[in-house]
């Protein structure tokens, strides 16, 4: 278990270091930010000068060194436009962020579970057929179509949830803005959680369905029958648990779709997040809170995946075997 | 009353352009404490008729006609919840490969104390006992210790152990194995199969072996069924069947053994192979294959007559017997 943990973070870092000199990378690709922080009438040499104060006259390695050196210290640079750690700016936005993807995730494994369960063991049976041709054309319609029609027919004919913004938010322990303890916190969660929601179920309820559909077919399946096991056991106990080994793997790779997604969402949404954040921040060439999220982001997906890989070891008694070993 | 009773069981597999038979016509009944084999080639239909008789015949294979008696119920007319009841408590099965069979991931422990408590209501702790108690019975060296084991940290003779146990949990009247210790190391066979025949024997439990390994067999079934492509061929008792083959298939399967005796002889086959279940000759199913085949043998399907020694479904047989009854009436 540590020597798994011990090789979890070495392989983090590494990853780390790439996304870092990636992010960076971009920064001067980007434009250039002394153009829009200062007004038309500042000169060249002035302008020059400011470019000399923030270092950007240097070479490439030596900025990235710079870079790095504040980075490991948690100072990711500051923002232009803000005036402040970049990182702060991006930390405050985190909790809308993670509670959106919480939430859509919550959703996602509620529904699809039995949705793709329900069309694995009655494939024939009409309900499932129409889950297959609703998750098909789930698969095909693009986000922003689904969260135009949310906020259509959800806020505008029915008048039933708002569609911009977070809502009235409580504070917790002074450090987390939630809006889950509200109630109208919730309502303005509901549209875009659904709709990050509808993005990421189609594949997991195909893929419950396929992966449990083989499960169902095995010996161990025909001989829990055999047993005389009762159907609900063998469907959610024997077959579900090992449908969900390559489903929890898929699900940590989507969590890196769901950042994606986020992006797109919360620009909809209006929803005050990092993705929104981020949004803004590439259009005013705001480089250091760019590459702060992506390196944010890209922290967020490394420890999710190794949640994910130790959700797995759990739930497969082989691996856990696999990892004394090495 | 026979423990058991099928007779004339169809079983069909409905195939998108036709319907196959898999099974046509089988009888054979089972008494208490008996242990029957039931041989042929791969295909034969075995398996199918193992698996019928606890009516699990995976789809597109289903029952079409036909009854399976298990004493006074009938159980092509259950319905799932009294299949339930039957599956696992009256008749258990154990499946050809150990390293399938067991669910990877859940324990030992689970998947024994599992079956006691879908059939009878007792504490987990009961149940633990129980089933520590079977791997004990099954020679499974530090029982408590494998309870909480997952079937991977098991070798394969292992595993077929504690599939055994598990089906001992419930004391069943029935074991039907399907090829039991085909997938096992030949060491490992010798003691797996000696420790299903003394479970059988001291518990008085039923047995139907399947299995094309007529050297098993031999060791096992007090009676045998000889059967090919879908159809029963030859039944009787086991010593007689090896003994004193009727059937031409038989005689071929025999024939088909390795001796030791003779060094550097070819090993004898049966020309061919078994038909598959979409192109079955017309007649008896066997002609093709067959060295003695007449032209009723191609168009007639042979009945099922007793021979003197076993029950023989072949013109062959049925024509000598005919030419000796004529003979004994000519003396008389």
């Amino acid at each position: 278990m540590l020597i798994f943990l011990l090789r979890r973070v070495m392989q983090a870092c590494f990853v780390m270091i790439i996304i870092s000199l990636i992010s960076f990378a971009i920064q001067d690709k980007l434009g250039d930010p002394v153009q829009q922080m200062v007004g038309m009438s500042v000169s060249q040499d002035e302008r020059n000068q400011i470019r000399n104060e923030l270092g950007l006259n240097d070479g490439f390695f030596l900025q990235y060194w710079r870079f790095a050196e504040g980075a490991i210290h948690g100072d990711l640079g500051t923002s232009y436009y803000y005036k402040e750690p970049a990182l702060d700016v991006i930390l405050e936005k985190l909790p809308a962020t993670l509670e959106l993807a919480f939430c859509s995730i919550l959703l996602v494994i509620l529904v699809a579970t039995p949705c793709g369960v329900l069309a694995a063991i009655k494939p024939k049976h009409i309900l499932s057929r129409l889950l297959m041709i609703i998750s098909s054309i789930g698969l095909s319609v693009p986000i922003f179509i689904v969260a135009i029609l949310m906020v259509y027919i959800f806020s505008i004919e029915l008048n039933m949830a708002p569609s911009f913004g977070r809502g009235q938010t409580v504070e917790i322990f002074g450090l987390w803005e939630s809006g889950l303890f509200t109630k109208d916190g919730l309502k303005h969660l509901l549209l875009p959680s659904l709709t990050l929601a509808i993005a990421l179920m189609p594949i997991f309820v195909r893929l419950i369905r396929a992966e449990m559909m083989e499960v169902l077919q095995s010996e161990y399946i025909r001989f829990a029958w055999s047993k005389g096991l009762s159907a609900r056991r063998i469907y959610f106990k024997h077959a579900l648990k090992n449908t969900m080994l390559p489903v929890i793997t898929v699900g940590g790779i989507q969590a890196g779709t769901l950042v994606a997604y986020t992006i797109l969402t919360e620009t909809i949404f209006q929803w005050p997040g990092m993705g929104f954040l981020f949004m803004d921040a590439v259009s005013r060439v705001d480089t250091p809170l760019v590459s702060a999220y992506l390196i944010v982001v890209g922290g967020i997906f490394v420890i999710t995946n190794t949640f994910v890989d130790l959700i797995y070891g759990l739930v497969n008694p082989t691996v856990r075997l696999a990892s004394h070993g090495l | 009353m026979n423990l058991l009773s099928v007779s004339h069981l169809h079983v069909n597999f409905h195939m998108k352009e036709q319907e196959l038979a898999a099974l046509i016509d089988v009888s054979f009944t089972l008494n208490r404490g008996e242990r029957i084999a039931i041989v042929g080639e791969s295909g034969a239909g075995k398996s199918v008729l193992g698996f019928s008789i606890v009516n699990l015949i995976g789809k597109p294979g289903y029952i079409k006609s036909g009854s399976i008696k298990l004493e006074n119920k009938e159980i092509t007319k259950m319905n799932l919840r009294q299949l339930q009841e039957v599956r696992g408590k009256r008749i258990a099965m154990i499946f050809q490969d150990p390293m399938m069979t067991l669910n990877p991931v859940l324990t030992i422990g689970d998947q024994l104390v599992e079956t006691i408590r879908s059939h009878t209501k007792i504490s987990y702790k009961d149940a633990r006992n129980i089933a520590i108690e079977k791997l004990h019975h099954v020679q499974i060296a530090s029982p408590e210790k494998r309870f909480d084991q997952y079937p991977h940290e098991l070798s394969g003779g292992m595993r077929q152990r504690v599939i055994i146990a598990s089906v001992l949990l419930l004391n069943p009247d029935i074991i039907i194995a399907d090829e039991p210790t085909t997938a096992l190391d030949v060491t490992i066979q010798a003691e797996i199969l000696q420790l299903l025949l003394a479970i059988c024997r001291d518990n008085g439990v039923a047995l139907v072996l399947i299995s094309h390994d007529l050297g098993v067999v031999s060791k096992v079934a007090e009676r045998t069924l000889v059967m090919y492509a879908g159809h029963v061929v030859e039944e009787g008792p086991t010593l007689e069947i090896i003994n004193d083959p009727q059937h031409p298939y038989t005689q071929g399967l025999l024939n088909a053994l390795p001796q030791m005796t003779l060094p550097g002889q070819r090993l004898n086959q049966i020309r061919g192979s078994m038909p598959s279940l979409a192109e079955r000759p017309s007649g008896c199913a066997f002609h093709p294959r067959c060295p003695y085949a007449t032209q009723k043998c191609r168009q007639e399907q042979p009945r099922f007559i007793y021979s003197g020694v076993s029950s023989v479904a072949c013109f062959l047989v049925e024509d000598m017997l005919n030419e000796f009854a004529d003979k004994d009436k000519e003396a008389s």
